[in-house]
Parts: structure tokens; sequence; C-alpha cells
């Protein structure tokens, strides 16, 4: 339990409501489900939590072939057979060939950690439900060598899902959830300072102009995201591109200027082009 | 009053759990200071809902809700009958949940839980507490939700003031409208999965491994299975007819989910009905074709059939002999129909067409009916209902 809340941190703007559901995660120790837009800041949110409390953090990123069980720990057997063929002394205690997974790590951590489980929908349709009783009573067994392992600290767990696969109702109803909304223009604006301060304001103003209008063309494949727009910033203050060039008319009659770090698509490249051809048409 | 709360959410169709509601309890119970109404919104959301395109559905309810709120803070409070709300646990109540009362105790048990924490409340509240209240000093009270009597956010730059957040119903476009991208389709064709072993044996098989090699003496005995896969099959038949123009995009999404997804899939065009002969490539269509009856004989009937067409033509294309547009057809396509169905039990129709047209159109009641009624909208649920039918 902590008595310190999270309020974002200097490098992260988080919301009112994304705070009250990280704060009511920390403080009954249940895990929370992160969803949203790529690139809404779901994977930075769980460090940022860490930073922000003060607290360790620990990272287990899922892919198609994760196992719930290499969360806790895995029996490296094939290391044992190697030794007991080499006549290593070592193959006598099975306890050397036990490798602590994520999970295990936090559970032992002295104070209460961040455990973040990154992109969960990519593993398979079973994998929820294979933690559910490690994360209701943080603990487990370890058949190999008898023991019970217990969590000192109920770990902070912050789950991420990019929506791929259904998450099934015993796990979700176990956690708190959050969905992150797009940013609003006004929250951009906060997020892109704490990224580059010293952004003049004309620039980011236009830059955010061109950024909200280019998300509202329907159609998009993939419209671009928190993550696209401040790789875009950085371009634009790498090449010293003026505000002008960004501003008004020209922005519906000509692709904005290295367009290639907001339009990944090349199919999405050719419909602004469409539209921009169609506007010049409309306009002369 | 938060268990009429809890009992409008599950009426208003959102599945709240006892668990997740005694959750949103416990909460409220351990935090010293108050909430204000936002943050009561934002807490409880995030306990009861789980699913972004249900947040509108709550937010209706949370602000039905706490419109009527007069009532529920002033004269209901004393003692809502227990008969009564028996009667409507057992009504809201899933069976797994009744099973969850069983295991608490039974209901009286469970009456007393939720008493003991409501009581509880009760006694914070007259600590000072912001979230729950009686009189008009609370923002609860008399006048129902009340700006000036909230204490905003700390933060308050960041805070919309005094505009109710649900009542903006921010998440409106979140609820059904799913954009249907070819990722959304993936997970919809995934329903569809069945993993095997077939094949070569190319992956390591640790456990089998390990165990040879013990009963070996400690000699190495490598075992090795076929890599896991996929093993469902699928028949996908799509309509190329000049009507199909307007659905394009969906129909090359989904045929790219499916490529991506069955290892075993085929894939045949077809004009508006499937008569004796398909093809594979549009371009070549009156040069190449597959007889349809090699089709029937090559693929066994345990493929899983999908046709994708608006099935928007004229009736005789499906009841008469040479009713086709584009050739002349000895049968009629029906016939076709029905061989291609006798041979493939496991079928269904995608429809593109928005389903509030089917019924005006003809062909497509037509066509639906020698599908026995298998006919799904090309919409992610559609999908989806479609893959449970074909399972
Ligand atoms: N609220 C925010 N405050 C500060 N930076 C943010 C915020 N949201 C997003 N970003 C920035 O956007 C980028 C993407 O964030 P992150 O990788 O956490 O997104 P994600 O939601 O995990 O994306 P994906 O779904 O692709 O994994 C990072 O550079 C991050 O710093
Ligand atoms: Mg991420």
């Amino acid at each position: 339990m902590t008595d310190k809340r999270f309020t974002g941190t200097d490098r992260y703007v988080a919301t009112q409501d994304l705070m009250t559901a990280v704060n009511a995660a920390v403080t009954l120790g249940r895990p929370i489900l992160i969803k949203g837009e790529p690139g809404t800041g779901k994977t930075q949110l769980a460090e940022e939590i860490a930073r922000g409390l003060d607290r360790p953090l620990l990272q287990w990123h899922v892919k198609s072939t994760t196992k719930a069980q290499q969360g806790l720990y895995e029996y490296d057997a094939v290391a044992r057979l190697r030794d007991s063929q080499l006549g290593d002394e070592r193959v006598h205690d099975i306890a050397n060939y036990i490798v602590k997974g994520p999970l295990w790590e936090a559970f032992e951590q002295d104070v209460q950690p961040v455990l973040l489980i990154d992109e969960i929908d990519k593993a398979d349709i079973e994998f929820p439900n294979d933690l559910l009783r490690e994360l209701d009573r943080m603990e487990f067994y370890v058949y190999e060598t008898h023991q019970t392992i217990v969590a000192k600290n109920r770990p902070i767990i912050v789950i991420t899902s990019n929506n791929e696969k259904e998450l099934p109702d015993a796990f979700l109803r176990r956690c708190f959830f959050h969905y992150i909304r797009f940013p609003d223009a006004e929250t951009m604006r906060e997020i892109v300072d704490v990224h580059y301060p010293n952004l003049k304001k004309e620039l980011l103003d236009e830059a955010l102009h061109a950024f909200f209008d280019l998300r509202e063309v329907p159609g998009l494949k993939k419209k671009p995201s928190t993550s696209e727009l401040l790789d875009w910033l950085k371009l634009l203050l790498a090449e010293d591109v003026s505000p002008e060039v960004l501003a008004g008319d020209d922005r519906r009659k000509s692709l904005p200027p290295l367009h290639g770090a907001l339009l990944k698509n090349e199919q999405d490249v050719h419909l602004f082009e469409r539209l921009i051809f169609l506007n010049q048409r409309e306009g002369r | 009053m938060l268990i009429r709360f809890f009992f409008m959410l599950r009426e208003g169709g959102l599945k709240v759990s006892l668990t997740e509601f005694l959750t949103l309890l416990e909460v409220l119970h351990s935090r010293i200071a108050g909430y204000s109404v936002d943050e009561f919104y934002y807490l409880s959301r995030a306990c009861l809902v789980k699913d972004e395109s249900l947040y509108d559905r709550f937010d209706r309810v949370f602000s039905e809700h706490f419109k009527g709120v007069q009532d529920l803070f002033g004269d209901e409070t004393a003692e809502i009958p227990e008969d009564w709300l028996r009667r409507h646990f057992e009504r809201l109540m899933s069976e797994e949940e009744k099973a969850l009362v069983e295991s608490l105790g039974g209901w009286e048990e469970l009456m007393e839980t939720l008493r003991k924490r409501l009581e509880e409340q009760e006694k914070r509240h007259e600590g000072g507490n912001k979230w729950i209240g009686t009189g008009g000093t609370s923002p609860f009270g008399a006048h129902g939700y009340n700006p000036e009597g909230i204490r905003m956010g700390q933060d308050g730059s960041r805070h919309r003031r005094a505009v109710k957040v649900w009542d903006k119903r921010e998440f409106r476009n979140l609820d059904d409208t799913v954009e249907l991208g070819t990722r959304n389709l993936k997970v919809a064709l995934r329903r569809l999965r069945r993993f095997a072993r077939e094949g070569a044996a190319d992956e390591l098989d640790l456990p089998d491994t390990i165990e040879s090699t013990a009963r070996n003496a400690g000699l190495l005995d490598i075992k090795m299975v076929p890599e896991r896969h996929n093993a469902v099959k699928v028949l996908l038949f799509l309509d190329a007819g000049g009507s199909m123009d307007d659905h394009v995009r969906v129909c090359e999404e989904l045929f790219s989910a499916a490529r991506g997804e069955f290892k075993h899939l085929e894939y045949f065009y077809f004009h508006n009905c499937v008569y004796e002969g398909v093809w594979k490539d549009n371009l070549r269509r009156h040069s190449e074709r597959t007889p349809l009856m090699d089709v029937l004989h090559k693929y066994s009937s345990d493929y899983k059939l999908i046709l994708v067409g608006d099935a928007t033509m004229s009736p005789y294309e499906i009841h008469y002999p040479g009713g086709s547009v584009e050739h002349w057809n000895e049968e009629a396509g029906a016939a076709w129909m029905k061989r291609l169905l006798d041979t493939y039990p496991k079928a269904i129709w995608l429809n593109p067409e928005p389903v509030n047209r089917w019924e005006y159109t003809p062909s497509i009641r037509m066509m639906s009916e020698l599908m026995a009624e298998r006919m799904y909208p090309l919409t992610v649920s559609g999908l989806e209902e479609g893959m449970r039918s074909l399972r």
C-alpha cells in the first residue's frame, strides 16, 4: 500500500481519468488493464508510474509464443542435461536450473514494484486465464523445488492491450480498466510540451492544426498518433521548417513537409494526394 | 443508492458483476479524503466497465442515475425491501454469479457484507465524506449535480470545468461502429482457429526428449514434432460482379485477413450467383474457368465454405436456367448452390450490403433462404457471428 498518488511526471501527461484509475489500482493492489490506439502512451505509462512513485520497474513483453509459465519461472532442462553429460557438479541441485521470470522477480522486491505486462493480447487466448490465480493471490508454487513464492509486496501490475484478442471475462473482472482516449488538442499541447519544452508557439500551433486536420481525413488506414506527431516535430525542428510553411491555406493544397513521419502507409499517402489534387482544382 | 445504480447498470445492459461492484465499494472505502463527482465517475467506470465500446452506455446510465439523484438520496435511502432486492438480484444475476453468491455463504451472508460496507460508508459520510450524501451540502444533494458545490481536481488547468463528462458522451462513436480494418477482421477470423500438429516434424519436443533421454540412461535421444498451426480449411467464394464495386475495399481487407490467417485457403470468384464454372483470375475469367464440379471433388467436405457477395441481382439469375447475365447457364443458379451446400455442410454467406436493405431486395431474401438463413452482414459483429456458426 502507498499513500503517494500518481499525478503524471515531468515526462508524462496524465489526464484526470487516467490518474483516478491508476491510483485506485495502486491503492487496492489490483492489476490495471490499459487499452487505447497505438502510440497513446500505454507502455510508457508503467515506466512513469514507477518513476512518479519512485518504485522499481520490471517489464514483461509478451509475444505470440509467450506462455504464462514463463512469467513465473522456467526449468532449463537442456542446460541440466548438458551439465550432466559433461559431469558438472551443479547438476545435482535442480535449483541451479530454475530461471526466474518477471513475476517472480517482482514478488521478490523489497519495495512494492511496478510490473509491466506489455501487449497481453499478442499471446494465446488462454494466456490471461493461466495467470488468474497468480494475479489474485500473488503467489505461486515451484514444483521442481517445492517452494511457494509469495509476493513480499503486491506489485502494481500494468497490463496493456492493443485489442487483437478479446480477453476473458474472468480476467477482466479482476482488473481495473482504462481506455486512453486519443488526446484532445489541449492535452496534446501539454504532451508536446514535455517533449519539446522550447518549441516556438507558432510552430506548435500550425503543426497541431496540420496534425489534427490530417487525422480527420476520411478513410485513412492508419491515423497518425502521438508518437508520429512527436517524430514529425523532431524532424521539423531538425530541418528548421518555419511555421508559415505549415500554415493556413496551403494545408489543404499540398502535402505537409516531411509527411513521411506522419503517414507511413503508401495507400494513405496516395489517398491524401488525391484529396489535395481535388482541393487544388476546387480552389482555383 | 449505490445498489440502485448497480441495478440500473445491469438493466442498461452492462454486465457488471458483484465482484466488480464490491471492488468499487472497497476503493471508495479505502480513501480518507473525499471524491469529487468527476472522480467518482472515473472510478466507477474503471471498476465496472471493461470494454471501451460500453463507455457510452455507461455514460447514459450514469447521467440518468445522477439526474434522478434527488429521489435516490432523499426518500428512498431508507430501506429497500429485501424481498424486492432478492427478486431483482435473481433476475439479473448470471448462473455464474448465483454460484458465487452460494460460495460466499448464500444470500444472507452476501446482504450482510453489502450492508456492512454501506454502513461503513455512511459513517464516513458523517465525518465529511464527499461522494455520498443526504443533504444539500453534498455534491449529490437535493439539487443533484451542482458544479459550484464540488471540489474540482487539484489541477485546474487540465480540468474541464463544470461540464459533466458523462453528459458529453465522448465515447459515443466507439459504440458498435468499429472500423472494419484488416486487424479487426483477423481477430474475428481467429475464432475459427483450430490448432493441430500436422506435417513434417521440425520442432524439438522438449518434454518428450527429456523423458526419452532419461529412459535412455542419459544418452541424448532427440524427439521432434510437427509445428502447431491452424488446421482449419477454408474455401472462399468472392463475387466479382459490378455491383460489388462499392465494396471492393472491405472485400480486399477480408481477403488479405483470411490469407494471413488460414494456411489452407482456396478461393474462387463468381459473378452474382454461383454456376457451373468459377475462376481464379478476374482478368482471365472468360478463358480460364474451373468447373464447379472439379472444385466439389477436389476439396473435401471438411472445408468451411464462405461466400462473399451482395446477392443483389434479378431473381431470374437464381431461379431460371439461362438467367445468368454473363453466359447461358443450362441449370439454374439455385441448383448449383444446392450442390455446393450439400458438399460443404459448414457454410455461410457474408453480405456487405447494409442489413436494412436485405428485406427489400428479393434476391437477397432468396439467397438467404437457399443458405438456410446463414447469411451475415460483412461487419465485425456479423463476421463473428458467422464464424461461430462455422465452428
Ligand atoms: N501522455 C503522454 N505524455 C507524454 N508522452 C506521451 C504521452 N502519450 C504518448 N506519449 C509519447 O508517445 C510515444 C508512444 O508511446 P508508447 O510507446 O507508450 O505508446 P503505446 O500506446 O504503448 O503504443 P503501442 O500501442 O504502439 O505499443 C512515446 O514517445 C511517448 O513518450
Ligand atoms: Mg506499447
